[in-house]
């Protein structure tokens, strides 16, 4: 790599590798652009130019996640031109859908009348159900930019309930197709495009066929990339109890379900998970999950837990304290291993517990039980 | 496992899940990939969408056979055939890396010999695979720069398993695909933490990290550590061996941990018979399953989202995981209940909490010994990992097979134990469906999941249906000659004519009734994946 491969960003001069974005030059260097269409590992599309910087000498503005480092450029991130440009195109998003959060600067009439509406379309009765964590009213505060008098357009399309996981409001879609590149791209699961033309466009499934009915395997994949609140998980809807951060935790793990062992990012409340996500950048799953490992979680709380011991008594299992019955199975354990030998003794350890149970279910095989009779289900 | 430590002396993923997207040809057999393990066939699909050929080998025309170059359609329970067809084709176009062979192998000679009655004539005529498929198929495997083979129980769940997978480590080695990236010999595992059962020596003829029961050496190293004396040099019983010994009565008491047999065991009425005939049975779990509940104590215990510790995935990661929520009521973490039992039978065992064990488990599993919860903190890190400086392993094999060199082994095919005929004309198979794990217990607590995957149901080709006067979603009664069970059939693109697909899920129709129990004399692993049936329509 010779002398010529820097550019400056805000005057600054920056190093970069052939074939490297401004924008991904820029982040390297924690230098902030907002992005909302752009979605790391899948080929830049410039469909909400949001992300547009300055660059010296171009006759228009250009957008930085597609726009390839060159030699000598000169880019300004964040000058009056592009500042003037990104609030434009966030006015523009705000006022294309129903994004009824605070942003929102509205006459007393006009507001009662919108909320009515809302109530008419929506099974909320509070503010937009991603409000908080929305990247678009996080840009529409970073850029100050004020919706008031702008007209509420309606949504041509319903929302659509009809499967067990995924919300799909069309009314506050922004059309960034991120979504679309999630599942193309990332899951190559081909379920999701882009459908119909200018102002009627719409992110289809299949020919324009309700999720359940399409190629759709529920990864949720799409519902982790939506930047906005188009895409939302039925449930977490139902039981996450908003606006009450306080009480939320996230907790890092690793997915229970196949031998993948993706990282997910557990959101607890009231000690219950009441979502899941994939950890981004980090292997082995890359934020990706399955329709188990983000949907399946409920076993967790069950109600049909185990939470005692129980003993069979005369044909059936009664609940027990944990002294009689650790003492109980010692007992027993100690009897047969006297009266048939250890040989005559198994224990069938797990493929679901940790290394750490399975070293200690094998020592007291070994070591307790004085046999090799220690197995697991691998085969099954 | 036990066909690939053969072979190269390690029974696990030579490479990683990333590296799988890098090669030029991916080989994935007896892997329904996309619902199974739908994460990982990300990356094949994606490989696939940038150029990389993708081969399926597959009796059913699962969902992945959309993304690959080739479908390869064999007649279940004839892998070994169509794998020393390639090889056959491979040898007789001087397609092979001799070099990767006279180096870093033995064995080629009697490979050699036995491959040569492998025509692709002849290969069609037991496999139906047509010999054209054979040749290409052979030709673009060999003829590939970095070359990686997936597969997953479709190859293992047969009577010669562990000869299905010892045919693919030969395949691998001939064309010298092994230790470099995008390359190498991938099973998949199925359960979040199988492989690390199996490093943690819950099999029952190896302690930690493989070391052999029988090697005093080792045992003297563990008695050392534990502070005991005594450990059985004997290699124990495989599960399937111990159940069949119970059968008889030969058998005492069984202490089961976070499984449920009685569900997912092959020949379902003879396992229940089994577990009846136990003197004492423990099951510690989550749930009642159907296996607890024929327990005589029935311990509750922990789940992943209320214990710290760690998993190792399919490639050999260790991962941590961490405690999210309470367990309910007054259920305890599996090693506490545990060593309060040795201890109350007079071997004490006590740990503060789980890094604890995993510095033991450190202390006596080389390839564990440079892990630390610490370094594994934010990233997980690839077995073997021998120091506190080494960066971990993703690569197996780059310069030397685990066990000096790998090795070849000469076999050939052998019929399933059970095959179709007048009475029972079709073949059965059973696997997963995307919305399940295993037995349910889990996933069947998820209202949405079984939104989407509700019942049982039986795959059939339409050919089959049409022959048979079924129609889709009809009930039908299925049977085999250990069992019956009734289902709704679902006539499908994804089946072939002859040969119907049943999920194991379901307690209610549960495959495991038709399935046989007779196993891979190595691995002990049953033939899940080829039985006789017949199928007619429900009263």
């Amino acid at each position: 790599m010779g002398k010529e491969n820097i550019i400056q960003i805000d005057n600054h001069p920056f190093t970069f590798e052939p074939g490297e974005t401004l924008l991904e030059v820029a982040e390297r260097n924690n230098i902030f652009i907002p992005t909302l269409c752009h979605l790391k590992g899948t080929t830049p599309t410039g469909a909400c130019r949001v992300c547009v910087v300055e660059v010296e000498g171009a006759r228009d503005l250009v957008p930085s996640c597609a726009t390839p480092a060159a030699p000598g450029m000169k880019v300004h991130s964040e000058s009056r031109e592009v500042i003037k440009a990104r609030k434009n195109i966030i006015q523009l998003m705000l006022s294309s859908g129903n994004h009824n959060c605070a942003i929102r600067k509205f006459d007393p009439d006009d507001w009662t009348s919108f909320h009515l509406k809302v109530l008419n379309d929506d099974q909320y009765n509070e503010l937009c159900p991603v409000w908080g964590d929305c990247k678009l009213q996080d840009l529409a505060y970073r850029y100050q930019v004020i919706t008031k008098e702008m007209p509420i357009s309606e949504s041509k399309y319903p929302m659509e309930r009809v499967n067990p996981f995924i919300l799909r409001d069309f009314s506050r879609c922004i059309l960034c197709g991120r979504c679309v590149q999630a599942c193309r791209e990332i899951q190559v699961n081909n379920a999701i495009d882009f459908g119909y033309r200018g102002a009627d466009a719409k992110i289809v499934a299949g020919t324009d066929v309700p999720l359940k009915d399409s190629e759709c395997v529920f990864c949720g994949e799409c519902v982790q990339v939506c930047p906005v609140g188009a895409l939302i998980p039925k449930e977490t809807l139902a039981t996450k109890k908003r606006f009450d951060e306080s009480t939320t935790n996230t907790v890092r793990t690793t997915c229970s379900y196949c031998g993948v062992g993706c990282q997910l990012n557990l959101t607890v409340q009231d000690n219950k998970i009441v979502e899941v996500n994939g950890v981004d950048n980090c292997p082995p799953n890359n934020g990706s999950l399955c329709v188990k490992g983000r949907y399946g979680y409920h076993f967790v709380s069950s109600e049909n837990r185990l939470t005692t011991p129980l003993i069979k008594k005369n044909g059936s299992l009664e609940k027990v304290g944990w002294d009689e019955a650790l003492s109980f199975v010692a007992e027993k354990l100690k009897e047969i291993k006297e009266k048939h030998g250890a040989d005559k003794m198994g224990v069938l350890t797990s493929a679901r517990v940790t290394n750490e149970d399975n070293y200690i279910a094998q020592k007291f095989t070994r070591a307790v039980l004085k046999t090799n009779n220690i197995d697991h289900c691998a085969r099954l | 496992m036990a066909g690939l430590a053969a072979a190269f002396g390690s029974g696990a993923m030579t490479n990683t899940i990333a590296d799988i997207e890098t090669a030029d040809v991916i080989l994935v057999t007896g892997s329904n990939t996309t619902e199974n393990h739908p994460v990982l066939s990300t990356f094949i699909k994606r490989a696939a969408m940038k150029g990389t050929t993708v081969i399926v080998i597959d009796p059913r025309k699962i969902k992945l056979t959309e993304h690959s170059a080739k479908w390869l359609r064999p007649t279940p329970g004839t892998d070994i055939a169509w794998i020393n067809g390639l090889m056959h084709v491979i040898i007789e176009e001087n397609l092979m890396d001799s070099d990767f062979i006279s180096n870093r192998t033995e064995g080629f000679d009697a490979l050699q010999e036995t491959v040569k009655k492998y025509t692709p004539k002849y290969v069609e005529d037991i496999t139906g695979i047509s010999s054209d498929d054979i040749i290409q198929t052979a030709r673009i495997f060999a003829k590939a720069k970095r070359a990686s083979i997936c597969y997953c129980m479709g190859i293992t769940q047969h009577t010669c398993g562990t000869d299905n997978v010892k045919s693919l480590a030969n395949l691998s080695m001939l064309c010298g695909h092994l230790g470099k990236p995008g390359g190498g010999v991938n099973p998949l595992r199925g359960q979040n933490n199988v492989q690390g059962a199996c490093d943690m020596g819950g099999l029952p003829n190896v302690l930690t990290a493989y070391q052999k029961v029988d090697d005093a050496g080792a045992l003297k190293k563990f008695e050392t550590s534990w502070n005991i004396t005594g450990l059985s040099s004997k290699p124990g019983l495989a599960v399937t061996e111990m159940i069949q010994k119970a059968e008889h009565g030969d058998f005492k008491s069984l202490y089961i941990i976070g499984e449920n047999p009685l569900v997912s065991d092959p020949d379902l009425n003879h396992a229940e018979k089994a577990f009846k005939n136990l003197e004492f049975l423990v099951v510690q779990d989550i749930f009642l399953t159907e296996t607890a509940s024929l327990a005589d104590v029935v311990l509750p215990s922990f789940c992943f989202a209320e214990k710290d510790g760690t998993f190792s995935n399919t490639e050999r990661r260790v991962q941590r995981i961490r405690k999210a929520v309470e367990a309910p009521g007054f259920a305890r973490e599996d090693w506490k209940i545990i060593c309060e039992i040795a201890t109350r039978m007079g071997t004490p065992m006590k740990y503060d909490n789980a890094e604890e064990i995993f510095e033991e488990i450190r202390s006596v599993t080389p390839s564990y010994a440079g892990i630390t919860w610490e370094r594994i903190d934010k990233i997980g890190i690839h077995w073997p990992c021998p120091t506190l400086d080494h960066p971990g392993t993703p690569i197996l094999h780059t310069v030397q097979f685990t066990r000096g060199k790998g090795l070849f082994h000469a076999i050939d095919h052998q019929p399933p134990a059970e095959l179709p005929d007048n009475e029972y004309p079709l073949m059965l198979t059973t696997g997963r469906v995307i919305y399940h794990y295993h037995t349910g217990t889990m996933t069947m607590k998820s209202e949405g999941l079984n939104i989407m995957s509700p019942e049982c149901f039986v795959e059939i080709s339409s050919g089959d249906a049409d022959r048979m006067g079924i129609a889709n979603g009809e009930m039908i009664n299925v049977f085999s000659r250990r069992g019956k069970i009734k289902a709704r059939a679902q006539i499908s693109p994804k089946a072939v004519n002859g040969t119907v697909f049943i999920p194991f899920h379901f307690a209610k129709a549960a495959a495991n009734r038709l399935t046989n129990a007779k196993i891979d004399p190595v691995a002990k692993i049953p033939e899940f994946k080829v039985c006789a049936i017949t199928i007619e329509k429900a009263a």
